[in-house]
């Protein structure tokens, strides 16, 4: 990360322009095939969800989840690891603050939703060091087994939420009893806006500092950038791979935890539409970087309100998203390589 | 030994919609392409099979439908891969996102209906119900071998795996790298979504969405497993088809273990797998496996 001058931020902020561009065109002409109205789509999604102070304050409510995934995928990208699982640490995260949330005896305001987040952070973080410690004893690949593990954690969370924590009183849809006040977190202005959006930015600088300015931040990507040379520096390279996951794990598991406490304040198996897949997409459009997160996970929230708009205004099924984010994808990876990815 | 048969036929039919995209897998690694998209085309040509089926009353239009998806929509990859020298991780993880949602669009108004399957024979000498399959199990079965062959004793496997190599040195030596790569991914496109459309004709008969469960990626760690060699891949899809199997039947028979745990057995499993056997394969993969190759200008 070096200055931030116009001409290092003008070019990409006209690629995004352009690409953005390019996918509204394509994703209107799909669902023109679909025979749906693709301007009358795009004017619903506009007007719901930017023009209106309501909808932006949805937009960056489900910017929190999406900021702390990426930053999730991040961390362990930029010591060379693909963690592809912050879907499942999103979800095991969930799992452990809920149990802080439910069982923790009655404690003040404060003390009992900050465990309730510490919790939350050490489920996703227990749930990476596994693919971490078996990446760094150099067993199993990171990137298969943080796929593996995404189908893991939904079944672990359904153990739960179907038996020994299913709430009596709703015996038709399985869930968790409702989060103690003392254990949510507060919403502000009558919105959907929550304390998550805030700890996503803190966390955002957080991560921009430890990764440009501090020397955790360099021996991090000395790990990423050459494993063999860090080696010889006499870095730790074994035991940074693992930090870095267990790190990425507890942003992601806080994501999840802060999604429960704010949004549905019960766990339950649909707590997540993709957050942990998104905030890998996140952080491949951002290269990683800081201001890149900020901008593309706003980018990729705005997606995915539009995405439950098109499904009320449109009757498109939610899944059409996915289609969405995989035409971005497409795109930015068509487009001439301009750069190579920097750690 | 009445259940033992029945989980060994059962195993085999399991072992089939995982044994294809395995082995196209195979085939594209070798010509050093990782795939991650697996997943992707084996829901769309599940989704694609069974709609069309539903649709024509025909369930091997179905199975040729989604043949001919996996392979155009793995063209995509490709494109972006061979082409636009695209991250190989990035591109497959848009495949996978693509397949996600397109099938669940596509299979949207079928939710729920029952199309005609295919239809079954029982394998040579079997009288009772057991061992009874459609002939995408045996064709499942009979590709491995093929393709064994296919890269081992032909001179058009001898390319696969050069490009796999050293895409620079089998350039040199007059194969075109590119070419063979766009071949290697409409393999592996065809076979990972036939494999899904079995999934949805052959053995459930319904579609739902997200039906593969992860499948698509049990057969990358199957790849490792198999050390890239479409032999061994069988051994790797039985021990899955095995596992699935178990689980099925533990369920039926009423343990005492949750089902969620129960479900955990294949990915488990699966991991167990790559740890045991996973170790210390870097000296057989590829040598060029997932890197980008820029060409000789």
């Amino acid at each position: 990360m070096r200055s931030l001058g116009w001409t290092r931020l003008g070019w990409p902020a006209l690629r995004l322009l352009l690409t953005v561009a390019i996918v509204l065109g394509v994703f209107g002409l799909f669902l023109w095939a679909l025979g749906k109205d693709p301007i009358q789509a795009y004017r619903d999604t506009f007007r719901l969800n930017l023009l209106n102070p309501r909808g932006l304050a949805g937009v960056l409510a489900r910017m929190a989840p999406l900021l702390l995934t990426a930053l999730g995928v991040a961390l362990p990208f930029r010591s060379g690891l693909i963690n592809v699982g912050a879907e499942g640490q999103f979800l095991m995260g969930a799992l452990a603050g809920t149990w802080a949330a439910l069982n923790l005896p009655a404690l003040p305001w404060g003390l009992h939703l900050a465990l309730v987040l510490l919790a939350g952070m050490g489920g996703g973080a227990l749930w990476a060091a596994i693919p971490g410690a078996l990446r760094a004893l150099g067993w199993v690949n990171e990137t298969i087994a943080t796929l593996l593990l995404n189908y893991l954690a939904p079944l672990v969370v359904g153990y739960f939420v179907f038996g020994p924590w299913r709430a009596p009183e709703l015996a038709f849809y399985p869930q968790t009893p409702e989060f103690p006040a003392s254990a949510r977190l507060p919403l502000w202005f009558g919105t959907r806006l929550h304390l998550g959006f805030f700890l996503g930015l803190f966390f955002l600088l957080a991560y921009a500092y430890l990764v440009s300015r501090s020397r955790w931040g360099l021996e991090l990507r000395a790990v990423g950038g050459n494993p063999e040379a860090a080696r010889r520096l006499g870095l730790p390279v074994e035991r940074w791979i693992l930090a870095a996951m267990v790190l990425g794990g507890a942003l992601a598991g806080l994501a999840g935890i802060t999604e429960v406490a704010a949004v549905h304040a019960r766990l339950k198996l649909d707590i997540s539409p993709g957050y942990g897949f998104m905030g890998f997409l996140v952080n491949w459009l951002a290269f990683a970087h800081p201001v890149g997160i900020l901008v593309m996970s706003f980018l990729l929230a705005f997606i995915a309100s539009s995405g439950f708009t098109l499904q009320i205004t449109q009757r498109l099924p939610y899944a059409a998203v996915n289609v969405l984010m995989a035409l971005i994808l497409f795109t930015v990876l068509a487009k001439p390589l301009a750069r190579e990815v920097r750690r | 030994m009445n259940w033992f048969l029945s989980w060994i036929s059962g195993a085999i039919l399991y072992a089939a919609p995982i044994l294809f995209p395995t082995l196209g897998e195979v085939v594209e690694q070798r010509t050093g392409m990782v795939n991650l998209g697996l997943e992707g085309l084996m829901l769309l040509g599940a989704s694609v099979g069974f709609s069309v089926s539903f649709v024509t009353r025909n369930a091997w239009l179905g199975v040729l439908a989604a043949a001919g998806v996996g392979l155009v929509a793995n063209l995509i990859y490709a494109g972006l891969v061979v082409h636009r020298r695209a991250h190989q991780l990035a591109a497959g993880l848009a495949l996978m996102f693509f397949g996600i949602g397109m099938s669940a669009l596509i299979g949207k108004p079928y939710v729920g209906q029952m199309a005609p399957g295919l239809p079954k024979y029982a394998l040579a000498g079997s009288q009772s119900l057991l061992f009874r399959y459609d002939p995408l199990v045996y064709l499942a079965f009979l590709l491995a071998p093929l393709l064994w062959f296919l890269l081992f004793r032909t001179r058009f496997g001898l390319w696969l795996r050069a490009v796999g190599e050293s895409p620079a040195i089998a350039y040199a030596a007059g194969v075109s790298p590119n070419a063979v790569r766009y071949f290697a991914a409409a393999l592996a496109g065809t076979l990972a979504a036939v494999g899904g459309a079995h999934l949805s004709l052959g053995i459930t008969g319904t579609w739902s969405e997200g039906m593969t469960a992860g499948r698509g990626f049990i057969a990358i760690a199957l790849v490792i497993f198999s050390r890239w060699n479409p032999l061994r891949a069988i051994a790797g899809a039985l021990l899955f088809g095995g596992a699935v199997v178990l689980q099925l039947q533990l369920q039926a028979q009423g343990v005492g273990i949750s089902p969620f745990f129960l479900d955990m057995l294949p990915y488990v499993l699966t991991l167990l797998v790559l740890l045991v056997w996973g170790r210390g394969v870097r000296h057989v993969a590829p040598a060029s496996l997932g890197r980008v190759y820029f060409g000789t200008e």
